[in-house]
């Protein structure tokens, strides 16, 4: 297939950037999003041109790291990461624009790559438990409900990839705090920093600049990892409670 | 905002209580309206008492829900990180994947909203702003008033702005409380609760106008 891509092209943090539009040829409907940029890129190498920024690191979904808008919405057409996505979502002839995720908070470095520092930030002002290392305890020990485990599990699920907060008209990085927030706070190992950590987490993530939620709920409909959108109502309660503990 | 916005929309629904009795006859609104509310609660508040508390109740809500959406507003478009005044430059998928009408319009219809209560208010003032002919009924004032077409589609449009932001609204309300614990923006029970109360309260309130403009109501 034969398509026209139109890449936001930006040199550095204080360039100006804007959108250019490249033909690429001969792209097979099999090959994966990034590997479409491979070949764009390997042209403009060839042609004395600058290849294009993009951050990708596992290209098997885990990372996290290779989040771009595509057509407006964040990883693109299907609910995955942009390295799973395949152009086979695409028709031939396709015009496809490809722009760096948006956010206050995630500053862009050059193309298409943006500094989301600001989200391990968030994991750095509560996003954790304090427990002594060492060998794994026996799992029988500290029981958990089934459905707590399910429930923890999926909000384990986070990736960190940021496509929520691109996503998010308000640019707001709720979900990924929440999925955090939900993932601790539903196993007993959480418990001990649940008050601290949801108030950290939350404060941090005003201090950088991420906008507030207004329950528009895009920020499920884009995430690769399917993080549901009650994982917020659990992160409200939980800091409603906070609050009402006084635990500041 | 939650909290505000629920003590409003508590109001609106004893509000809508008082409208429908238009439909038992000038002597039931009337009484209602110029005895029963002024009366609420006495001898234990004086006569009119509960109502002044109510109002000054009403406008601390009013503002505090005014100042968090101005607050939200320019925050939120700071963290959105528009470049040359768009966020995304491309042309396709403008609204989003799933967001609904009712959510995207939450600032402009509240500011609609706010135009609608202001003008609202005014005119509830006893004769001070009287379309269709003053009157110490009220009662007759409803009438006067729906009687012109464009009163009545002046009020359409607040009643359905007031539907769209609480269809949205009370959805947002209950998460931010931390008690909607649906799993998606659509499809869930608390959508279908929320889309069921908007829906109610426009009807309700558009019984009686369009009641009086189509059927000659109270005429
Ligand atoms: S919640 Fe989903 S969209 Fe947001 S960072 Fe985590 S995986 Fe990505
Ligand atoms: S490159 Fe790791 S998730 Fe896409």
């Amino acid at each position: 297939m034969n398509i026209t891509v139109r890449v936001w092209r930006q040199k550095n943090a204080d360039d100006k950037g804007k959108m250019v539009t490249y033909g690429v040829e001969n792209v097979s409907e099999d090959m994966s999003f990034l590997e479409m940029l491979d070949v764009l890129n390997e042209q403009l190498t060839l042609a004395d041109e600058e290849p294009i920024a993009f951050d990708h690191d596992c290209r098997e979904g885990i990372c996290g790291a290779c989040g771009v808008v595509i057509n407006g919405i964040a990883h693109g057409p299907q609910v995955t990461t942009t390295c799973q996505l395949h152009m086979r979502s695409f028709e031939d002839g396709a015009v496809i624009d490809v722009e760096p995720w948006r956010s206050g908070a995630f500053p862009v470095i050059k193309d298409l790559v943006v500094d989301r520092g600001s989200l391990d930030r968030i994991i750095q002002a509560g996003g954790y438990i304090s427990a002594p290392t060492g060998s794994a305890p026996e799992a029988n020990n500290l029981p958990v409900p089934k459905v707590d485990a399910d429930h923890a599990f999926e909000s384990a699920a986070c990736i960190g990839c940021g496509a929520c907060v691109a996503a998010c008209p308000n640019g707001s990085g709720m979900l990924f705090t929440a999925a955090k927030i939900t993932h601790l706070g539903l196993l007993p190992q959480g418990q001990p920093e649940r008050d601290s950590r949801v108030i950290g987490m939350v404060e941090q993530h005003d201090h950088e600049g991420f906008g507030s939620c207004t329950n528009i709920g895009e920020c499920t409909a884009a995430c690769p990892k399917g993080i549901p959108l009650d994982t917020i109502a659990r992160l409200n309660r939980d800091l409603l409670g906070a609050l009402a503990h006084g635990d500041a | 905002m939650a909290v505000s916005g629920l003590i409003m929309l508590g109001y609106l629904l004893v509000h809508m209580y008082g409208n429908l009795k238009f439909f038992q006859g000038q002597d039931k609104f009337d009484g209602y309206l110029h005895e029963t509310l002024p009366h609420m609660f006495y001898p234990y508040l004086p006569e009119g008492g509960a109502l002044w508390i109510i109002r000054v109740l009403l406008l601390v809500a009013l503002v505090v829900h005014v100042y968090c959406a101005a607050n939200l507003w320019r925050r939120n478009k700071a963290a959105a990180g528009y470049v040359g005044g768009k966020r995304y430059h491309t042309t396709q998928n403008k609204t989003g994947v799933q967001r609904s009408y009712a959510s995207f319009t939450m600032r402009w219809g509240g500011v609609i909203l706010l135009l609608f209560i202001i003008g609202h208010v005014a005119q509830m003032m006893p004769n001070w702003l009287s379309p269709g002919g003053a009157s110490d009924s009220k009662y007759d004032r409803v009438v006067n008033g729906f009687d012109l077409w464009w009163v009545v589609l002046l009020y359409s449009i607040g009643m359905i702005a007031v539907g769209f932001h609480l269809a949205h609204g009370f959805w947002s309300a209950l998460t931010t409380l931390g008690q909607n614990h649906s799993t998606t923006r659509r499809g869930s029970r608390w959508t279908a609760i929320s889309i069921g109360l908007a829906t109610l309260i426009t009807v309700g309130f558009l019984s009686v106008p369009f009641a009086v403009l189509f059927f000659g109501a109270g005429s």
